[in-house]
């Protein structure tokens, strides 16, 4: 599955790149980018396991930019 | 600006004035002393500005280390500033937080302008159909409305859904897909297309699909998915970064413990380390690569040419191999009366007369074309008792001749003296009352600016270009001719134009690109073999839009040299951002190291370089529109 999320207050773009270094790491995850310009984040992960990675991305966002949240739909 | 930006702003206004202030005092002063009065008065004016201006930095240096992320911009800044107050640069230590966010500041309205107007660009997006229930017009969004509803469009309007128009007729603004300011005559019968404004009249269309398989809903999700294709260079920048900033604060920190144990001069080598840790932040870099990219997407998409990918527009820069495919892209599809040779004693406007009755009646799309031709002349095509006689043509009687119309054989069998027509079209002979009359020679148009789209693509240095053809060969050779195209292969096999773009690719020049322009239409093989696939005339047709990596929404031609100037363009832009900044940053380090640089010139090597390069990036937005 694909999914595509908006972020919010995505505000420095060294650190969207830095977003998507760690969240391309995590187990299940088939791709990823965080766009600094669109300010989203597409995932392809498996079906099973989707929204739990989701959540993980989250928190490798957190983890960068504290302020950054996932609009999660 | 946001409230955000504005509350940034006054921030950074007080906390100059606040500095402006401790500046002056430092001058008027002019003490050595740091623990006297003097030095303690200004220590608090400029911890004052500090605060005022850098409390968030200092806040999320704290939160972020705290997360382990040692390299982090803010973490770096609060070092750098903080370690310049302590060896007594109030002034500077301060001015280099201030700038930051001033450049900070910058960035963010710099990107979030850039950003609002693409989006206003791409705003097609309808929000709402009027269907039509039971005589009445309703409001609805566009996903609820099925394929065979009826809705309405009013003037002023946007066109919800693709369809067909049931009554009405009006001018349709097509300049948001298609970049085009003239508007489009449409009337009963013509099929309209979604994101296109209804200027005056009421339309009434019959839906012809839903919403998520229409115009609109295709282009939107292109347009949406291109940031997911970073460029090889952003990718690059990315990696860069991830071991520059490291590299530069190990620097630091060797610079700032190695030499004081041999010279002694420890508050010398601090500060120049707390110079490096200033430059060590690769934000002009890592910002200026996408924003040129994506500005260039949007300046592409105001002439109507979509970019699927910044991967793409970066790899359009590289190209030397042109492959065109024939119909629907170097020429238009629709077949026309060509040339028009007349027999002795007979003018062009009878020979046209005679052969447009005689063929009045059929739907050949060669009889069309001469229908048409005849139309255009204002002769009125007319006939009586015409006869269709198979594998020959058509006998008629026209204002009281006996017309033959038809192949050669025909002429043959009525005797008619005729010669071979030497021609790259179809021909179509005539004879009347048993003498030869003259042909006619019906041959697919070639498209207006085809032949300078291509004297445009070999200005731009194409080292090779390729029509690859279904057609005769005498045909596909002409039509080559006449358009400047370098080499020709016809009387191909839809499988046969992959191979031979297959062949194409491995002869091309080292490190150059394959582009394969097709209509998207029979060519979706070929437009995916290639680095770039480039589908023409797209509006309206969905599966163009979903085989190709660009799509030129128009069916002007003369798009594609206007989108590789882009291309060109954009990637000239980011690799001035990238050598730019790398040499400078590293220029003042070198300077830095030997003594010569200070922490203002580091501070213009972050924070200026990043202005410049922002700047410098958004020139790739602005494009001239290709006429």
């Amino acid at each position: 599955m694909k999914k595509t999320f908006k972020l919010q207050d995505l505000d420095c773009a060294n650190c969207a790149a830095k977003m998507e270094a760690a969240i391309k790491k995590l187990d299940g995850v088939k791709s990823a980018t965080v766009s600094f310009m669109t300010q989203k984040m597409t995932i392809e992960a498996d079906d099973a396991e989707f929204d739990a990675i989701v959540k993980r991305a989250a928190e490798c966002i957190k983890k960068v930019e504290p302020d950054c949240t996932v609009i999660l739909k | 600006m946001s409230r955000k930006q504005r509350k940034m702003l006054c921030r950074i206004i007080v906390a100059a004035v606040v500095w402006a202030a401790g500046f002056l005092l430092k001058h008027i002063f002019n003490t050595e002393e740091r623990f006297g009065t003097e030095g303690i008065i200004l220590l608090v004016i400029f911890t004052a500005s500090y605060l005022i201006i850098g409390w968030d930095i200092l806040w999320k240096a704290i939160r972020n280390i705290a997360h382990g992320q040692v390299f982090d911009e803010n973490f770096l800044m609060a070092i750098a500033s903080i370690g310049a107050m302590i060896v007594g640069e109030y002034d500077e230590g301060c001015a280099v937080i201030l700038l930051y966010q001033i450049g900070e500041l910058f960035q963010s309205v710099a990107v979030g302008r850039s950003r609002k107007s693409i989006s206003d660009m791409m705003d097609i997006n309808p929000e709402y159909a009027n269907l039509e229930v039971e005589g009445e017009a309703v409001r609805t969004d566009p996903n609820e409305v099925a394929a065979g509803d009826i809705i309405v469009i009013k003037p002023g309007e946007r066109i919800p859904l693709d369809g067909e128009i049931i009554s009405g007729s009006s001018a349709l603004n097509t300049a948001a897909l298609t970049g085009e300011s003239a508007l489009r005559d449409v009337t009963v019968g013509d099929e309209v297309i979604s994101g296109c404004i209804n200027t005056d009249g009421l339309l009434r269309v019959k839906v012809s699909r839903p919403y998520s398989d229409s115009t609109v809903a295709k282009i939107l999700e292109l347009v949406e998915n291109s940031s997911e294709n970073k460029a090889k260079t952003e990718n690059f920048i990315t990696r860069f970064a991830r071991v520059y900033t490291p590299v530069v604060v190990i620097g630091a920190v060797l610079l700032a413990v190695v030499p004081p144990l041999f010279t002694g001069d420890w508050a010398a080598w601090i500060y120049k380390a707390l110079t490096f840790l200033v430059v060590s932040c690769p934000c002009a870099l890592v910002i200026s690569v996408p924003l040129s990219y994506f500005g260039g997407i949007g300046g592409a998409s105001k002439c109507g040419i979509m970019v699927k990918g910044a991967n793409y527009l970066e790899a359009l820069s590289n190209a030397q191999t042109y492959v065109f495919d024939k119909t629907g892209t170097l020429t238009k599809g629709s077949f026309s009366v060509s040339e028009i040779h007349p027999a002795n004693g007979v003018t062009e406007s009878a020979l046209l007369e005679m052969c447009a009755g005689a063929e009045s009646g059929s739907n050949h799309p060669i009889a069309l074309s001469i229908v048409d031709a005849a139309k255009q002349r204002g002769i009125v095509p007319a006939a009586e008792n015409a006869r269709e006689i198979a594998g020959f043509g058509v006998t008629a009687e026209v204002g009281g001749k006996e017309v033959s119309v038809g192949n050669i054989r025909f002429m043959r069998k009525l005797g008619a003296e005729c010669a071979e027509a030497e021609s790259t079209g179809t021909v179509v002979h005539c004879a009347a009352d048993g003498g030869y009359a003259g042909y006619i020679v019906i041959s697919d148009e070639i498209k207006d600016g085809a032949k300078s789209a291509i004297a445009g693509l070999k200005k731009l240095g194409a080292a090779k270009t390729v029509m690859l053809t279904g057609d005769r060969k005498a045909t596909g050779e002409a039509v080559a001719a006449a358009v400047g195209i370098d080499e020709c292969h016809t009387e191909l096999l839809p499988d046969g134009k992959v191979a031979l773009v297959e062949k194409l690719y491995s002869e091309k020049p080292e490190k150059s690109t394959l582009v394969f322009v097709g209509d998207g239409m029979n060519d979706a093989p070929a437009l995916a073999r290639a680095d770039v696939g480039i589908a023409m005339g797209a509006l309206g047709s969905g599966a163009a839009i979903e085989a190709a990596d660009i799509v030129l929404m128009n069916d002007n031609i003369e798009n594609l040299p206007a989108a590789v100037k882009i291309a060109r363009k954009t990637h000239a832009i980011v690799m001035q951002n990238i050598i730019f900044a790398i040499t400078v940053k590293v220029l003042i380090m070198a300077l830095t190291t030997v003594g010569i640089g200070n922490m203002w010139a580091a501070v213009f090597a972050d924070v200026g370089v990043a202005i410049i390069a922002i700047l410098n990036a958004m020139r790739a937005m602005r494009i001239k529109r290709a006429q």
